[in-house]
């Protein structure tokens, strides 16, 4: 099933990418044919097969509950692109 | 209509680790802004979290206290959405696998049964920042302190049938961590926060309604109102015809009403998978044991001990129960004083209702377990009678000392002396003639009534200081000779 | 001195031929002088490169030693370098200076490698022809007009041009092994998990894996023993011993099984490559060698595997791009969506919106089973197929990519046609196994590869194999005319 336009701006919503209108034909063409090659993958009969999510299928190594950092804020806030009183700021957060 | 309320809860916990979940960044609370936020924290590119094995630990505990199922092989996956108090546009929580099962916990009601609450689920999740809303020049400030503080969340069956219930519930679970030692509790610094899930439905009907979601309450006392003022709004607007949309919302307190949380409306595509950074955590059978030996006696366990050892009913029980610090007062009040009943009574009624009236928690009591215990034992050896020691108790209350000091500084030892209370009897008797007369004249039936007249007239003679019993006692030898 | 393999230089160091401050003066020099051509570096760090090769002369005189003392390196620009701009080749960190170093560029600077700088790439590391760059396609060295392969083509680039020996490359589906047959080098992608993530921005997890890019084998090892090792860091990374790459590089062949899949034969493949791989198996089999026809049946299911799992990671990888703490942010955003949808859109190239694209549509509510566990099932399948192979053979061998480097511009508009070049190399990520790309030929005067997989953690097995082959060919030896 090929993507319309309507669903390439829902998922570029999803995806918070401002696309331009000029070039949505383009990108709606280019995402169905990468989905055509992709769905391709549905022809494989994969039934009783586990996902495989890491390949080496380890498990998670802990880390001892010891704080271990200490203030950087000013060399962090250095590449920041906007900051006050050591706050990141951003346009107004409506809850 | 008759409308039955449902109400499920999630609870957010903050885990008290010393460091974050993913990070080695500190999780102390009121921090300047952003002075605990790490590469990590502040998801910068190239960063990979490292699971804290502590909040691990803490998890299995809870778990094995609501004796729940520890997933074995529990797996992290990201819940993706844009915030900008989530700086990796995604939260690193538990979805298909989390690490705590299925579960339950009872909780005491006020009529005095006990319920039990299923606990769906509870999975490990780091905490989000925060956006300070004070005006930046029409910006939001963003403060990731917080963000990375692990969190393990607890999501209820909807078990609950009112609000007294959901609270009840809350207070369970808030004293539970804290027996556990896995969460502060401190509600006014977030470290314990509640999502109401509220419906209401005809009573009899089994389908759920509509539910909405009142985020982030932080006291019990604005969930019940939250909870309260949420059904009220569901019940008025089925009534007047209308129907209920699930959606979130959020409650103001200063105009006790929910409302729809703006940011909330779309609906949302969390995309959620296996996060490729963090591999499943495997949970050793000999990890679990070595956790569950190391458990603290817990709720459950204490209230069964309760009604064993000291003869508490299972009310009683589960009220003296309910806090770690509470039951540690009352059995400290009757290792000194020595009755246990007595103990409970002193403990859930004066105590409570003092409290209740200074509010404040059990830890910054007026009146420590040594004193109230120093005082059990003048009653016992009948020092003081149990109407005396409320004027002691609230002496102490007061902060005048212990009972011993202030019996004696007040004069408040009580009358034993048979000689002493035969004189004022007769004095009192004198006194009364007529009532006297009466009472001989009476029969069996009215006697009983006529009786407690003279008790009365005794002890307000004796200012309460004679001995209630040696005053039945004689009175009736003196009334029926 | 730019003719010099990293062996070389060791030796040449050690015995104080020439100073690390010497060959890095020169090695900079030949960069200002030959990297217009190519566009091979993103930053050129030349301060930087001068202390630290005085540096290394200082501790080498003081007694100090060590291979990868005083050698230069350069890093993909994926690598975060402390106060470095690592701009992963977009627009979007142009103006990102790394507050923290990688794990892979602070132990080799630790062992005293000179940085002279950080390659151009792929943006994100997503392409396969170094033409997504936000700084603009990089040349291959071997014909200007065409691609050097991709995402690692500006490390391919600089090292097959000599403007330095060795550089470090990132392989999510090739990106090591593809660029290092395009320009006639050796590449290794190692174990998933053999070498710290920390630090190296991320476009599929479960699938990236730094690695060293040489001419030789030898160098390949030497870079390699620098850049693996468990790192508490990175919670993939495996606690395994890293041997001595350098010592068993020329263990005897005898009786080696190498494993030709007959899938890597079939149609696409030009029939040149396959007579050049055919050539090269029999020179192995000259060495004692013993080859044997295998099957990876599942080896055409790849390619859509990798396409739903690297998107979908990279979708969420990629959040954290958001115009709020570092990197591109819009002019004058009206909201907060306004924000990320213009710093993403504006701060984002077109490859990479398309994998944000595919991703984010493969992990959503209802195409989740039918893509993304799909594909995680068909990992599995690949996996096994592997698992059987190696119970029957040590190595498996087959060409690294099925044509050789491509017009520049030739495959731009073609995201699908671009894919199908990676159809060799995606199953050892998909499968997390080593890899290597070795010099086998030409074709039309373009470098051609020859690619050797491996079972977990034989890394070394690849380089003695690619370095007793390197000693009866001089295919690695070769280079581009004008450089």
């Amino acid at each position: 099933m090929a993507l319309q336009r309507s669903d390439v701006e829902k998922i570029a919503h999803l995806a918070r990418l401002g696309l331009n209108e000029g070039e949505l034909p383009r990108i709606t063409d280019a995402l169905n044919s990468i989905l055509g090659l992709v769905d391709q993958m549905q022809a494989v009969d994969t039934s009783g097969i586990e996902p495989l999510a890491h390949p080496l299928e380890a498990s998670q190594r802990l880390r001892p509950d010891q704080v271990t950092e200490s203030n950087q804020r000013d060399a962090y806030q250095a590449i920041a692109p906007s900051t006050e009183n050591g706050l990141y700021l951003v346009p107004k957060v409506i809850e | 209509m008759q409308w039955e309320v449902v109400i499920g809860l999630e609870i957010h916990t903050q885990l008290a680790t010393q460091s974050k979940i993913f990070s080695g960044s500190a999780t102390t609370f009121g921090s300047e802004p952003n002075t605990q936020a790490s590469l990590i924290d502040l998801g910068m590119p190239g960063v990979l979290p490292v699971l804290n094995q502590e909040a691990v630990r803490m998890a299995c505990m809870f778990g094995l206290a609501i004796e729940a199922e520890i997933g074995p092989r529990n797996v992290f996956a990201r819940k993706n959405y844009f915030y900008p108090d989530l700086p990796k546009g995604y939260q690193i929580s538990q979805m298909d696998l989390p690490i705590v099962g299925k579960g339950h916990l009872d909780i005491a009601l006020e009529d005095g049964t006990i319920k039990r609450v299923g606990i769906t689920r509870a999975h490990l999740e780091e905490d989000a920042g925060k956006s300070l809303h004070e005006d930046f020049n029409g910006a939001s400030g963003i403060d990731l302190n917080r963000a990375g503080t692990p969190l393990l969340e607890i999501v209820s069956e909807p078990d609950m049938r009112s609000a007294k219930e959901a609270v009840a519930y809350v207070k369970a679970i808030h004293a539970l961590v804290r027996y556990l030692g896995i969460c502060d509790g401190n509600m006014a610094e977030g470290s314990l926060r509640c999502d109401c899930n509220v419906s209401i439905r005809p009573k009899g009907q089994v389908e759920f309604g509509t539910r909405c979601e009142i985020k982030n309450v932080n006291s019990f006392r604005f969930i019940e109102r939250a909870i309260n003022s949420e059904i009220q709004r569901q019940i008025e607007l089925i009534e007047d015809g209308g129907r209920v949309i699930q959606e979130t919302r959020l409650y103001d307190p200063n105009k006790d009403e929910t409302r729809s949380m703006r940011s909330k409306e779309e609906a949302n595509d969390y995309r959620y998978f296996p996060d490729p950074d963090l591999l499943p955590v495997v949970i050793e059978s000999s990890l679990l044991e070595s956790i569950r030996a190391s458990l603290p006696e817990l709720p459950p366990q204490k209230v069964e001990r309760f009604q064993s050892q000291y003869g508490l009913s299972a009310y009683d029980a589960n009220v003296l129960a309910a806090s770690r610090e509470q039951a540690d007062y009352f059995e400290a009040v009757v290792r000194i004083g020595g009755d246990a009943k007595l103990a409970a009574n002193w403990v859930m009624v004066e105590l409570g209702s003092l409290l209740n009236k200074l509010g404040v928690e059990i830890d910054q009591a007026p009146v420590s377990a040594e004193q109230l215990g120093g005082m059990l034992l003048r009653i016992r050896d009948n020092t003081i009678s149990g109407k005396i020691a409320k004027t002691v108790f609230e002496a102490m209350a007061a902060g005048e000392g212990d009972a011993d000091s202030i019996i004696d500084s007040k004069g408040l030892k009580q009358v034993t002396d048979s000689g002493a209370i035969e004189t004022m009897l007769d004095e009192m008797l004198a006194a009364n003639a007529e009532q006297v007369e009466q009472y001989r004249a009476a029969d069996e039936a009215k006697r009983g009534k006529m009786f407690g007249f003279f008790v009365g007239q005794a002890m307000k003679a004796s200012k309460g200081k004679a001995n209630p019993g040696q005053v039945n006692q004689l009175l009736k030898a003196k009334l029926e000779g | 001195m730019h003719q010099l393999t990293l062996a070389e230089i060791a030796r040449g160091l050690a015995d104080k031929s020439f100073s690390s401050e010497e060959l890095t003066q020169s090695l900079l020099g030949r960069i200002k002088q030959l990297d217009p051509q190519l566009n091979s570096f993103i930053s050129v760090t030349e301060e930087r490169a001068l202390d630290q090769a005085r540096a290394a002369d200082a501790r080498r005189a003081a007694g100090e030693t060590g291979p990868l003392l005083g050698a230069p390196i350069a890093h993909k620009d994926l690598f975060c370098t402390q106060g470095v701009r690592t701009s992963c080749g977009s627009k979007m960190l142009d103006n990102f200076t790394a507050p923290y170093d990688a794990t892979v560029v602070s132990k080799l600077a630790d062992a005293g490698m000179v940085t002279l700088g950080k390659t151009n790439m792929d943006e994100f590391a997503m392409g396969s022809a170094n033409e997504s760059s936000h700084y603009g396609p990089v040349k291959n060295p071997w014909n200007l007009e065409h691609v050097p392969g991709g995402s690692s083509g500006g490390s391919a680039a600089a090292v097959a041009a000599r403007l330095l020996p060795v550089a470090t490359g990132t392989d999510t589906g090739g990106s090591i092994r593809q660029p290092a047959a395009l320009t006639n080098l050796t590449g290794l992608k190692p174990t998933y998990g053999r070498v710290s993530r920390w630090g190296m921005i991320a476009y599929a997890s479960s699938l990236d894996q730094g690695g060293p890019m040489a001419r030789t084998a030898e160098d390949c090892a030497l870079l390699l023993q620098g850049m693996a090792g468990f790192d508490t860091k990175d919670s993939t990374c495996i606690d395994e011993p890293v041997p001595d790459y350098s010592a068993n590089l020329n263990a005897p062949l005898q009786g080696l099984r190498i494993g030709l899949p007959k899938e890597y034969f079939g149609a696409g493949l030009d029939s040149r490559i396959a007579d050049l791989v055919h050539a090269s198996v029999k020179e192995l089999e000259q060495l004692g060698a013993v080859v044997k026809q295998i099957s990876l049946p599942n080896m055409q299911h790849a390619i859509p595997a990798y396409y739903v799992i690297a998107p979908a990671e990279a979708s969420s990888n990629l959040s954290r791009f958001d115009g709020v703490r570092f990197g591109y942010r819009c002019e004058d955003p009206k909201d907060l969506t306004d924000l990320y949808k213009r710093s993403r859109g504006e701060g984002f190239g077109v490859e990479v919106q398309r994998r944000i694209m595919v991703g984010a549509y493969a992990l959503s509510a209802g195409y989740y089973d039918a893509y993304y566990l799909q594909a995680q099932k068909i990992r599995r399948l690949i996996k096994n197929d592997f698992m059987a192979a190696f119970e029957d053979v040590d190595l498996i061998l087959g060409p690294t990519t099925p044509n050789p480097a491509w017009k520049l511009g030739a495959k731009s508009n073609d995201p699908v046609s671009a894919y199908l070049e990676d159809v060799y190399t995606i199953t050892a990520n998909l499968a997390g196994l080593p890899g290597l790309s070795m010099p086998a030929g030409f074709v039309d005067g373009l470098p051609v590869g020859v690619q050797l997989l491996a079972p977990y953690f034989q890394e070394g097995r690849l380089l003695n194999v690619a370095h007793r082959y390197q000693q009866v060919t001089d295919w690695h030896t070769r280079a581009p005319t004008g450089f």
